[in-house]
């Protein structure tokens, strides 16, 4: 049998799907086209509704796998990987991408180990080389500083995982639909050595940082704690998350899961404004695929500005305070426009 | 002797058939491995403009920053239930220093492997000879992993180690809350919140800054890690598979390196007075508007 097909390995909570998992659908369809094959999509969950599959279809999917079993009701690592490794076998793909989330991040070496096939982490980038149809994928490293083009010449599946939020999602086609395919994964496949006893939700303000579409981060240029609050409210006017840079994480400004950089998150916002932020290598590294970038710094020279499509080389505590002013005046124009 | 390497239980090639039931050093005591890597100090990073290449000179080698907090997480545990800590690391000769550091901060022994012929592993390579090692180190009830290296940024090593070995495994620990006799109680950071797990010893994890704020190297440390003699294997002493080994035995292959577009034509303004301070904000102010993020 050929190694053949594209797959993507969707994200879902309680059977909703994950903006990933489009994400991912976007990336895939392009190879697809590129190697003339089906672009399908691998879901494993306890149950899902049949409006939520054809989802897949409109975002870009020809086929859809489902395993369904009460053991992949929340992602435990064992089953997760066994099942993918089963329906690999089964089906050989040619491709199979994941999302680097915490759950492709986990799933994917181990099972590429267990493949005995190559895998890259993190892309950003995703083609085929004409000349001989291998996947080509182009990820950043030492620190965001290069970017190293990795092939998987002789292993199949060629394995990848994508950076979150590093591409949209392709425009729904309402009238897509494909073929949906249930799988029997086999009970040795489902053994999970580690039991889930609960789970606590993220009580931090705004959410996950990796989901927000607009981040403002502070770094040590805000001097102390109580400075460091000023954030909040430009987030809130804003309708943002906060981040922060290592510097004040370690300062104990901001809690490790706000953290922003190569030691911390990536993050592709649509906006991210660095507020007291030089810019350090690592920082750096975690923004380069914010869509908008500006930066406020009293040092003109600051390496943020290297990165930012609009700068104020001045100090933060006179230019927050006149931002908060004309945000605020700003949005209640906006709430009443009919007073005009 | 050549170990075999049979298939596991569900029928994939792992190092060895333990049927799942690889037995802990069952007891109070606790022995953990952690594999550790050295990498530049990125932080320092300069890359020459022209070639594209890092410039490597006065780049110090490092313990990879996130490999401390596996270092600190497991020295705590023997020091709340007895054991030991063996560092352990694959890369040239001189990452025995990083071994040392690790020992300075507590570690009770440290192996080095390192081989020409491991040279240019991907993490395919790298974590099947870091697996092949441990199993020639005995009993163990722990593996503790950085959550990734600050150089290569993959992050796949440790699953692929406990992928390698067939045992449970989990990434993103934020907290390792009970040690009982059969299972381990330990938060795992994911997007939207906290797991809290048990998994079953003996087992992988790979942890994440949240755990723990590493201690520096004592003087006490520092004086054993100079005095230690570093066990050093190769291929042979681990009963390596040669085709599994270093950039031959790697299924990926970096074709190209390049450097990223990074400077973005931005409009930086530097008001001098308040009147151009208040022009700089309204600047900022369309800016958001034209963006569509008002």
């Amino acid at each position: 049998m050929e190694y053949r097909d594209v797959w993507i390995l969707a994200e879902h909570e309680q059977g909703e799907l994950k903006l990933v998992s489009f994400e991912l659908l976007k990336r895939g369809r392009a190879l697809a086209d590129k190697r003339d094959c089906q672009l399908v999509a691998v879901l494993l969950g306890r149950d899902f509704q049949d409006g939520e599959l054809q989802r897949l279809f409109r975002y870009g999917a020809d086929k859809v796998i489902v395993a369904k079993d009460p053991v992949f009701e929340h992602f435990l690592p064992e089953p997760y990987c066994s099942a993918l490794r089963f329906l690999v076998r089964k089906h050989q793909p040619e491709i199979l991408i994941a999302s680097a989330t915490t759950t492709g991040r986990t799933v994917a070496p181990a099972v590429a180990v267990q493949c005995h096939t190559g895998l890259t982490a993190d892309c950003t980038e995703l083609d085929i080389e004409e000349s001989t149809g291998n996947l080509i994928q182009t990820r950043p490293s030492i620190g965001g500083n290069i970017l190293a083009t990795i092939k998987t010449p002789d292993r199949r599946p060629q394995m990848a995982t994508v950076r979150p939020h590093s591409n949209k999602p392709l425009a729904p086609d309402e009238k897509k639909t494909g073929e949906i395919l249930y799988e029997e994964i086999p009970g040795e496949f489902l053994q999970s050595r580690i039991r889930r006893v609960e789970f606590r939700l993220n009580s931090e303000e705004g959410g996950n940082i990796q989901d927000a579409e607009i981040i403002v981060a502070g770094g040590k240029g805000f001097k102390k704690d109580e400075n460091f609050k000023m954030l909040h409210k430009l987030a809130a006017l804003l309708s943002g998350t906060v981040g922060a840079t290592r510097d004040a994480v370690d300062l104990g400004w901001a809690g490790y899961p706000q953290q922003i950089g190569l030691s911390g998150k990536t993050v592709s916002p649509k906006f991210y404004l660095a507020a007291g932020i030089s810019g350090s290598v690592q920082h750096l590294a975690g923004i380069k695929t914010a869509e908008n970038i500006a930066a406020i710094n009293n040092d003109p020279d600051a390496q943020i500005f290297q990165v930012a499509d609009y700068g104020i080389a001045a100090d933060i505590f006179e230019v927050l305070p006149i931002l908060n002013e004309k945000l605020n005046a700003y949005r209640q124009t906006q709430a009443r426009p009919e007073e005009k | 002797m050549k170990k075999a390497h049979p298939p596991g239980i569900r029928g994939v090639a792992v190092l060895a058939d333990t049927g799942g039931k690889r037995t802990a050093n069952q007891g109070k005591t606790v022995r953990i491995i952690v594999p550790v890597k050295q990498v530049p100090e990125t932080s320092n990073v300069k890359m020459d403009p022209v070639t594209g290449t890092m410039i490597r000179d006065g780049v110090e080698p490092i313990v990879n920053p996130l490999d401390l907090y596996a270092i600190e997480a497991a020295v705590q545990l023997r020091e709340k239930y007895g054991g030991e800590v063996i560092a352990l690391s694959m890369g040239p000769a001189k990452a025995r220093l990083a071994l040392k550091e690790a020992i300075a901060m507590g570690c009770d022994d440290g192996i080095l492997l390192s081989h020409k012929a491991f040279a240019g592993a991907d993490t395919w390579a790298t974590s099947y000879v870091l697996a092949q090692a441990i199993l020639q180190m005995g009993n163990f009830d722990l593996i503790l992993c950085g959550e990734r290296a600050t150089d290569g940024d993959t992050g796949q090593v440790g699953p692929g180690i406990a992928a390698w070995l067939d045992i449970p495994f989990t990434t993103y620990i934020s907290a390792i809350r009970e040690v009982n006799s059969e299972t381990l109680r330990i938060e795992r950071m994911v997007e939207t919140g906290y797991e809290i797990l048990d998994i079953q010893r003996p087992c992988l994890l790979t942890v994440v800054k949240e755990i723990n704020f590493p201690r520096l190297p004592t003087l006490d440390g520092k004086l054993r890690a100079r005095d230690c003699d570093l066990k050093i294997l190769g291929p042979e002493e681990i009963n390596a598979r040669p085709e599994y080994l270093g950039l031959k035995g790697s299924p990926t292959r970096v074709v190209k390196i390049s450097t990223p577009q990074v400077a973005r034509r931005g409009k930086i303004v530097a008001p001098k007075d308040e009147r151009e301070l208040e022009s700089a904000v309204d600047g900022l102010m369309d800016f958001l508007k034209q963006k569509e993020i008002l």
